[in-house]
């Protein structure tokens, strides 16, 4: 039993017709839950007051903006190197929820920015390579949606994937060097140091746990509508031979 | 390849479309910034480089969409992909040949323009050397992006869709040689940076080029 | 319900503004996949008669 068993579309709409209304219930309880919790029992941080409450949509949005194009590269070169279509068509399935994530971020943060820094938006690093990433998601979305064949389609798009991931990454330290920023560091790091405090860090991980469910269910269930929308354009050609 | 470019650069200066083309709309968004920002020296020479940098952005862009189309029309790329030249040699010849027509002009243009926007002495060189040094990167990400887009009807506006998002990092390092230039500052870090990313991009893009050409063309 | 302060239309904006495109993108996936759905048990349908 290999994870490859699931590159057949058959088995995958199997297992997953299973797995994705036990993932939808887990990651709508954790996300309620989790907000719930730091919305209404955690106390408000002394310098930021409430505010400190947008923390547990945006980490975890921004988190899962960056883990969604990850996903997607792993999809396109599974699908490059081993040509399983489920392959590329979770990886197109991902695009619109990433660029959600990455909207999520970029709005609450500006929100939060704005009673904060003073400002809506300033050209930080780490708000300017969200923005980049945006513009990455939507021209990758735009070259899906133009091109009829499947299979090309499938190829183009992973190729832009992978040269976009490595500017991407480029942008990132360019976008470093150009400018010093106002962005505080990582909220979560294995170096205990710099972390947030315990009272926001724990409903901070069950919303984490509800967004990287959320996440999953959706790619999922957007997979299964692909496999069937491939399946129907197999059906509808085969009409119009007939 | 050296014949593809030949080809490439002869067809560009008969047809008299790309070459002067770019030049002239660099002239003109050059020449359009005054009046939308205002005439006065002090406001315009800050951002001289910035503009001029964009500007040539822009004007690369402008003449991408036919790098690979007109070959694709007239059955000329099929016969490039079965020459006995390996794909990735075409992609980087066509790329030498757009920044030949493109890329070195709009270089070597740029200080003169530059004198209109008031740009202090000592960064008209460096305007020149970051142009020379970043317009070979964007040419080849610019290849890639037509590389991608050519068995499409409307490519175009995808095409710039595509392509600006890549832009950024040269954008970035470019302008800052330019900026360090005419302030009279250090400026070795961002021109080491800019020719790193030139030379990845001449490394390994054709590959990605010469991959996205053999699926437009199956 | 908490009190937020000063800060409550900065928290209120950021959470309708979140509840809203995720309820948003939730919405597309259910829409798109029913309607998939539909058309290939029409298309299914077809076939076998």
């Amino acid at each position: 039993m290999s994870i490859w068993t699931y590159a057949n579309p058959a088995k995958f709409m199997a297992t997953t017709a299973r797995a994705v209304p036990i993932l939808s219930l887990l990651a709508g309880a954790c996300l309620l839950g989790g907000l719930a919790w730091g919305f209404f029992f955690t106390p408000d941080d002394y310098r930021q007051g409430a505010t400190v409450k947008i923390i547990y949509l945006h980490v975890p949005s921004a988190l899962m903006a960056i883990n969604a194009w990850l996903m997607m590269l792993v999809a396109s070169l599974i699908w490059l190197v081993r040509r399983h279509h489920v392959s590329a068509l979770a990886a197109k399935a991902a695009a619109p929820v990433g660029v959600t994530m990455t909207l999520i971020a970029l709005v609450t943060g500006a929100v939060w920015g704005s009673p904060m820094w003073g400002t809506y938006w300033a050209w930080d690093p780490r708000l300017t390579s969200f923005l980049i990433l945006f513009l990455f998601y939507i021209g990758y979305m735009a070259l899906w949606s133009a091109i009829e064949d499947p299979d090309t389609a499938a190829d183009l798009t992973s190729v832009l994937c992978l040269v976009g991931s490595v500017f991407a990454i480029l942008s990132r330290y360019a976008v470093n060097f150009w400018n010093q920023g106002l962005h505080q560091g990582a909220s979560l790091s294995l170096d205990k140091e710099e972390n947030v405090a315990d009272v926001f860090y724990y409903p901070l991980l069950v919303c984490i746990a509800g967004f990287v469910l959320l996440f999953v269910a959706l790619v999922l269930a957007r997979t299964r509508t692909e496999i069937r929308a491939r399946r129907l354009h197999a059906l509808q050609l085969r009409e119009r031979m007939a | 390849m050296i014949r593809i470019l030949a080809r490439d650069l002869r067809l560009a200066v008969r047809a008299g479309g790309g070459f002067g083309l770019s030049l002239a709309f660099f002239l003109i968004v050059v020449v359009l910034v005054p009046f939308a920002i205002g005439p006065e020296t002090a406001r315009l020479s800050p951002i001289a480089p910035g503009v001029l940098w964009i500007g040539a952005l822009l004007a690369c862009l402008l003449s991408l969409d036919r790098v690979f189309a007109l070959d694709r029309e007239d059955g000329a790329l099929d016969l490039l992909a079965t020459a006995p030249v390996p794909l990735e040699g075409v992609a980087l010849a066509k790329a030498a040949a757009h920044w030949l027509t493109t890329g070195l002009p709009l270089s070597l243009a740029a200080p003169f323009l530059a004198v209109l926007l008031g740009l202090p002495w000592p960064g008209h060189p460096w305007l020149c050397v970051s142009l020379l040094v970043g317009t070979p990167a964007l040419s080849l990400i610019g290849t890639f992006g037509a590389g991608l887009t050519v068995g499409l009807k409307r490519g175009g506006l995808l095409l710039s869709l595509l392509v600006l998002p890549l832009y950024v990092p040269t954008l970035i390092f470019g302008a800052d040689v330019a900026r360090r230039g005419a302030e009279g500052l250090d400026l070795g870090a961002p021109l080491s940076l800019l020719g790193a990313v030139t030379a990845g991009c001449v490394a390994l893009l054709p590959f990605a080029t010469a991959a996205a050409l053999r699926v437009n063309l199956r | 319900m908490p009190d937020l302060g000063k800060y409550a239309a900065e928290v209120g904006a950021a959470y309708a503004v979140s509840a809203v495109l995720l309820l948003g993108i939730v919405a597309l996936t259910l829409w798109q996949g029913a309607r998939v759905k539909r058309a290939l048990r029409a298309a299914e349908g077809r076939k076998d008669a």
